[in-house]
């Protein structure tokens, strides 16, 4: 079941009921100035309970906790909107790109995994071509794989394929 | 100072070694207690894992986290992005039992608890707070004459409810760290402003990603500086990689060199340019590499 957004903020100890719409979070937003992302306009649509799920500028901020930093209400809006997206991914929005970056981690165990041509960077700095991390160690890719079943994270991710266009995304 | 583990995430050992044999020589100099933190996994990265689910993020965070505790040491960070899932991960479940119920449930699945008992440090607060900028200068063989465009990045500090690093405005403790190397530290516009890259945009949106890219290589340029500095991986793979992007998808050439502050430390403490891969950068410069040579 879908959650509204006021409903989820307000689960989360997040809740967006006190901004006053001082614009200071739109005007300290490095995405704002290239994207169309405006997250004075997140904040009210999702405190008017508007589906919020479905925008695309969600994806847009790159998290640098500026806006959150600066707002005078101190409200915690990058906290917010991570919460919102968690709630679009769980309707079954993902971007087909994050998807491949999740999909690399459940096989791999790393977001971006060892390749040929870093192999031979590190055998030419003299070091083992395979750091002391999953990659050397089978075993402990095995418990990253098994935690991330029993999470339900494989299944997640598997549930959004196909769904972009649901998604207007 | 507690022993630390070396955390190595995803960028670092997979696209740029050289930092982590930068990192490694350099906390053999300065006499450190550290270990590699072995079978650690992707920490997962916070931008679209924490996007994407609170427990599963959390999960493989303490994972990594219970590896450190198994060894009763802290856990030493070299990127933003490991230190802000890390770090964030590991207040969450520190003040958050129920959370941390849910964690260990799934832990349990392979013998693993968290308990909460060790702390994530990133390598540039833990000079600054553990050794000093003072004690660095000491330190090395030779001063670096470089003017030099410094970029702390947006973890490192924010945010800062679970950071104790004074400003995130104008903070100063990265600044020093590299002056102590006898460069300078070039003030330039919007030196705090983000590299674009975080947040799962350049992965999932790759030319509004570099549109912020190359703003800040513009007013880097503006400075006129003899190289960027960061505190990150993917800040570094963003500035580096992401210019020879710019000119394939925009035309727009900068050229400017971009090394993460192990590697400035490690050439300052008398290794070569080569030995900690600032050649295998994808923007090289030889007469820059020749003007790091001690």
């Amino acid at each position: 079941m879908t959650k509204e957004p006021v409903k989820l903020l307000d689960d989360e100890g997040l809740t967006f009921l006190t901004c006053m719409q001082c614009g200071t979070c739109t005007g300290s937003c490095p995405s704002g100035r290239y994207t169309s992302l405006n997250t004075r306009r997140i904040v009210l649509s999702a405190r008017r309970n508007k589906d919020v799920y479905h925008d695309k500028d969600l994806w847009m901020c790159t998290t640098c906790y500026q806006c959150q930093e600066r707002c005078p209400r101190g409200i915690n809006i990058v906290d917010g909107i991570l919460a919102l997206r968690t709630e679009s991914v769980h309707m079954g929005l993902m971007l087909p790109d994050h998807r491949k970056v999740a999909g690399l981690v459940i096989e791999k165990g790393h977001a971006v995994p060892i390749n040929d041509t870093n192999r031979d960077k590190r055998k030419k700095l003299g070091m083992d071509e395979l750091p002391e991390t999953v990659h050397k160690y089978p075993d402990a890719l095995d418990q990253v794989k098994k935690l991330l079943i029993a999470t339900g994270f494989v299944q997640l991710v598997k549930d959004t394929e196909g769904k972009e266009k649901e998604g207007g995304q | 100072m507690k022993p630390v583990s070396l955390f190595l995430g995803c960028i670092i050992p997979n696209r740029y070694p050289g930092i982590e044999k930068a990192t490694k020589l350099v906390l053999d100099g300065l006499g450190i207690d550290w270990t590699d933190l072995a079978g650690a996994s992707c920490c997962p990265a916070p931008g679209v894992f924490r996007s994407f689910d609170k427990v599963t993020w959390l999960t493989l965070a303490a994972r990594n986290i219970v590896l450190s505790e198994q060894m009763n040491r802290d856990v030493l960070t070299i990127c933003n992005g490991c230190f802000g899932s890390l770090t964030d991960a590991n207040h969450e479940l520190k003040h958050d039992q129920g959370l941390a119920r849910q964690v260990n449930k799934h832990l349990a699945e392979v013998d693993m608890k968290y308990n909460g008992s060790v702390e994530v440090r990133h390598i540039i607060e833990f000079l600054s707070k553990e050794i000093g900028p003072g004690t660095i200068k000491e330190t090395i063989k030779h001063q670096l004459d470089l003017k030099v465009a410094l970029h702390y990045g947006c973890h490192l500090i924010k945010p800062s409810k679970e950071r104790d690093l004074g400003t995130v405005e104008n903070p100063v403790f990265f600044d020093e760290l590299v002056e102590a190397l006898g460069a300078q530290s070039i003030d330039y516009e919007d030196k705090m402003a983000c590299c674009g890259a975080g947040g799962g945009v350049r992965s999932a949106l790759l030319d509004t990603s570099l549109e912020m890219a190359e703003a800040k290589l513009q007013h880097i340029a503006e400075a006129g500086v003899d190289c960027i500095v960061n505190a990150c991986p993917f800040c570094h793979l963003q500035l580096d990689f992401g210019q020879v992007e710019i000119k394939d998808k925009f035309g727009h050439e900068y050229n400017i060199p971009v090394l993460h502050y192990s590697q400035l430390l490690a050439i300052a403490m008398g290794h070569s340019p080569e030995e900690v891969g600032v050649d295998l950068n994808f923007i090289t410069d030889a007469q820059f590499i020749d003007r790091l040579r001690g």
